[in-house]
């Protein structure tokens, strides 16, 4: 049996001391999962290593972590692939808790804290007009298989785990809750879809505070590419309602598009400017002194550099242009759904669209590996 | 102390639906569960939920291919409320949201499904436990203030009052390690099945038999426990299900000869065949040399068309890819029967009452019995939830009339000591709780499992005595109060332990072969001697007691059972 080296964040809140890494070494065929690993480490070795598990099979959504860096479920990865991820950190498979939630013990979140308080936030349950029939509500076949996209969120709290926007603005209601608010928008059956999208659309953490940054696309192991769902209550709410943006998200919003779209991969440093009319805008000066905290953090975490400030060391790649290309040339409605598509059946629909994150995911197979999809994912 | 008309024990969709039935019926109602609901093993139910709800179909029909499904060891009053009360159920999920299949006129479409004469399995995609799981979920988070949730806790014991009727339940929060005595005018088990005590098995890791151990050590009788259906379809090695949506959908199987061999056992229903059936025709071909190296038969998915594959069988389509290596789109995935669901449990009436006054039991945890020898695909989710919401609807009723029950709190210092104790076992002395639930889930599925005889069972008994022995001195690394899942992993390994003691005594105790077991010793069915439930109670510290009961018969009479 190949042996694969562990290395796990430790952290108990009873003993007074910080969270500390601990190295574990398992032994097991490298099509197991991460969990397995820590599960057989658990069994031999320590079992007093925290980690919610239960299906060992990807539908429950217990075991979400991050895992070398990037989040997903440990019972989703395997050995050996996580083991060739981690090569540049010295083959060593590192496993630490989900972000943007306090963490409880080991490998545990809090996501009451957090991710279930933004679900109930969004309402999350079927407003049916009036009266339900005495049979089944009559609706469009593909309609229910379109918000069975978003049904098929497991909750594992992976998406909101590396959430740029959820880091900057902890109200952000955030990619998955957001995608269960497109359940029942997108839900033929229910009566609210101008209130809730309004609702919404009126909150400064709503669906305009989303930053594009693809992360949860990347992080879901279902395929329920929350972003893109995002960006159809956006549409929804513009075109179909009508409803304006109040909080500048949209134009936020664009200037991450235009930033991906020169760079290939988020610049963060360039972003805030590019929010407020470009570096020199007069307009970006008090915005940008106001937006002070953010960019700081940036700095603190890394993830704005001075250097990387002033200079662009990536340029886009070729296959961020052509998605770009691709669906700034496209007519129709790119109406995304991994139930309906597969590389030879693609769907396309009856509406205009220029929407990147429809196009991004149209080139995919109906698969949850997205990373080659996401121009961030360098 | 907490109190509550109604406390649900366990929240997948037979807890959550008995739930919203009791406040529904005006009842004060807590749910309780050792995790969030949504992560229950309700989610692995793929395939769907039975209805006759076309005009074409009937409900008899229906609670016909049940009762031959189960062997004629179903109770066919139960069967029969099951299947008529079926196409309600249906319509009143989807009015609360599941996004069921469509067909073209955007009416609810269905698939064709094992051991049913017509397609009246209701689905979305190849989620559906996971949907109707969500979507009631979403209904209990609309509920918020009329029903309170405790997510994250733990049952460690049933209370009883001085009558012997239930009162209430101890509980540990798992977030802090702190114990709780709850008092409760009705309780409902609805913690699910056992399947871990087998290894493999399709069953989560949560799967441990609590609400059915709980019970038993109450004084409450199991009933058929030696039913253990085994999936045809499940991979080798770590027991993942592979739905039976996949046979219905039209996909074959073939042994390592390329032949069809169900044609041989089953030459009319083949593949769709009842699920005892086809698991034992693939271990026939599989001992006879038919198989594969590692033991298997191949499921042919690639006669289904690829779109629809994808577009209903998506889940499978990534569990083959992430989990076997293989594109089911393209090529055969091997696969081979394993451990999957337990039809007997707590013997309850067809309201979930159990022998207990204020104890109900619904879902896989109870045996009303709906499904005698065999359980039918796509039967279950419609089992969890019809009886969870009769449970929830008599519990609710029966509080009205009296008063909250004030249980002793003497109970709870001794499950707090019965903890400490654990924790406080020197460590190194016995064995490891992991290795003591490794060698019972191997030996279940060496001895207990498709084909059994006397000197297997034999021997599984005088095993699952000597772990039971050894479990008591079973040790633990985590000292710690915060989510210490060590120590819970002791209580639970005792309750797979009684859940399978009881396995062994039924399978021991039934001299013939009916439904899921299969008697090497004794390969005929004896409908003059052993058309009758066993069940097993416990007897103090001896030996559990036998005993009988009849099964009922409304309308079908036992007929010899081919497909
Ligand atoms: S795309 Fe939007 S919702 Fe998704 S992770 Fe990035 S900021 Fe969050
Ligand atoms: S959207 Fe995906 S990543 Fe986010 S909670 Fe749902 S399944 Fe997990
Ligand atoms: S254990 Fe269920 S999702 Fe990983």
């Amino acid at each position: 049996m190949p042996e694969y080296t562990l290395k796990l964040r430790r952290y108990s809140p009873e003993s007074g001391e910080p969270a500390y890494w601990e190295e574990f070494t398992a032994d097991l065929d490298g099509h197991r999962s991460v969990l397995d690993g820590i599960l057989q480490i658990r069994d031999r070795e320590d079992g007093s290593i925290g980690i919610r598990h239960s299906c060992r099979a990807a539908i429950c959504g217990s075991c979400g972590v991050s895992i070398n860096g990037r989040p997903g479920l440990a019972c989703h990865m395997h050995l050996e692939e996580a083991q060739k991820r981690a090569e540049r950190d010295g083959g060593v498979i590192t496993v630490e808790p989900m972000g943007n939630m306090p963490v409880l013990k080991d490998l545990i979140v809090d996501m009451d804290a957090v991710h279930w308080k933004k679900m109930q936030r969004v309402t999350p349950w079927l407003i049916p007009e009036g009266e339900h029939p005495e049979r089944e509500y009559i609706v469009p076949k593909e309609a229910m298989v379109d918000v069975t996209q978003t049904m098929a969120c497991i909750q594992c709290g992976a998406c909101v785990s590396h959430c740029l926007s959820m880091e900057v603005d902890p109200l952000f209601i955030g990619p998955a809750a957001l995608a269960k608010a497109y359940r029942f928008v997108g839900d033929p059956r229910d009566g609210q879809q101008f209130e809730r999208l309004r609702d919404l659309s009126e909150d400064p953490h709503g669906i305009y505070d989303c930053t594009h940054c693809f992360n949860c696309i990347e992080a879901c192991p279902k395929g329920v590419a929350p972003m893109s769902q995002i960006m159809r209550l956006r549409r929804i709410a513009g075109s179909d309602h009508g409803i304006e943006d109040r909080n500048n998200g949209h134009r936020h919003e664009n200037a991450f598009v235009k930033n991906i779209e020169r760079n290939g991969l988020l610049h963060e440093a360039d972003l805030l400017p590019d929010s407020y009319g470009g570096k020199f805008h007069p307009r970006a000066v008090p915005e940008l002194l106001s937006s002070l905290p953010i960019a700081l953090r940036g700095l603190q975490r890394g993830k704005i550099t001075p250097k990387k400030a002033l200079l662009h060391e990536h340029k886009a790649p070729q296959e961020v242009k052509d998605i770009f290309q691709r669906v700034h040339g496209h007519d129709t409605r790119f109406e995304l759904n991994l139930y309906v598509s597969g590389k030879d059946e693609e769907q396309s629909g009856e509406q205009d669209n220029h929407d990147i994150v429809e196009g991004a995911q149209a080139h995919g197979t109906p698969s949850s590996s997205s990373a080659e999809r996401s121009p961030n994912s360098v | 102390m907490p109190a509550h008309d109604v406390l649900i024990i366990g929240a997948g969709l037979a807890g959550q639906r008995a739930a919203l039935a009791a406040a529904g019926a005006g009842a004060s109602v807590a749910i309780m569960s050792k995790v969030h609901p949504v992560r229950s093993h309700s989610n692995a139910a793929a395939g769907g939920i039975n209805a006759a709800l076309n005009v074409d179909d009937s409900w008899e029909s229906h609670a016909f291919d049940t009762v031959k499904g189960s062997d004629y060891l179903g109770d066919q009053d139960a069967i029969e409320i099951m299947c008529r009360e079926a196409p309600g159920e249906v319509l009143w999920l989807e009015h609360q949201g599941v996004t069921f299949h469509r067909n073209d006129e955007g009416k609810l479409g269905t698939r064709a499904f094992g051991g049913a004469s017509a397609a009246r399995t209701y689905y979305v995609a190849d989620i559906t436990g996971q949907a109707l799981l969500h979507v009631l979920y979403e209904q209990l988070m609309k509920n918020y203030l009329t029903v309170d949730r405790y997510e994250e806790w733990f049952v460690t014991s049933v209370v009883q009052d001085d009558a012997g009727e239930a009162c209430g339940v101890i509980a540990r929060n798992i977030r802090d390690g702190s114990m709780e005595l709850f008092a409760a005018k009705s309780v409902i088990l609805a913690s699910g099945g056992a399947g871990q005590a087998f290894k493999p098995t399709t069953n989560a890791m949560i799967c441990t038999g609590d609400g059915i151990a709980q019970a038993y050590r109450i004084g409450a009788p199991l009933m058929d426990m030696e039913m253990i259906q085994y999936h045809p379809t499940t991979l080798a090695g770590n027991g993942i299900l592979i739905t039976e949506g996949a046979r219905g959908e039209g996909a074959h199987l073939y042994n390592a000869q390329g032949e069809r061999f169900m044609e041989k056992y089953a030459p009319n229903k083949l593949e769709l065949a009842s699920r005892d059936v086809v698991s034992r025709s693939e271990q026939t071909e599989i001992n006879e040399g038919r198989g594969f190296p590692d033991g298997t038969v191949a499921l042919d998915i690639t006669k289904v068309p690829r779109k629809r594959t994808l577009e209903a069988l998506r889940e499978i389509v990534n569990i083959g890819r992430d989990f076997a290596g293989v594109d089911i789109t393209r090529e055969p995935i091997h696969i081979k029967p394993g451990c999957h669901y337990i039809m007997g449990g707590v013997k309850t009436d067809v309201w979930g009452e159990t022998s207990i006054p204020g104890l109900y039991a619904a879902g896989e945890v109870a045996c009303v019995s709906v499904h005698g020898g065999n359980r039918l695909g796509a039967n279950s989710l419609l089992d969890t939830l019809i009886f969870g919401r009769r449970a929830g609807e008599h519990a609710a009723d029966r509080a009205k009339g009296m008063s909250m029950p004030v249980p002793s709190e003497k109970s709870l210092a001794d499950e707090q000591a019965m903890i400490d104790a654990i924790v406080r076992r020197e460590r190194g002395v016995g064995r490891r709780v992991s290795e003591i639930k490794d060698e019972l889930g191997t030996m279940m599925n060496e001895k207990v499992a498709v084909f059994r005889d006397q000197d297997g069972l034999t021997e599984a008994h005088a095993i699952v005595h000597r772990l039971k022995d050894e479990a008591k001195s079973a040790y633990i690394d985590d000292q710690g109060t915060v989510f210490n899942q060590d120590v819970l992993g002791v209580i639970e390994l005792g309750y797979m332990l009684d859940c399978a003691e009881a396995i062994v005594m039924g399978a021991l105790e039934r001299k013939e072969s009916r439904g899921a077991q299969f008697r090497l010793d004794f390969p005929k069915r004896n409908d003059a001697e052993w058309l009758k439930h066993i069940n097993v109670s416990a007897n103090g510290g001896d030996e559990p007691k036998i005993s009988y009961s009849e099964v009922t018969m409304t309308q079908w009479e036992p007929q010899e059972r081919t497909y």
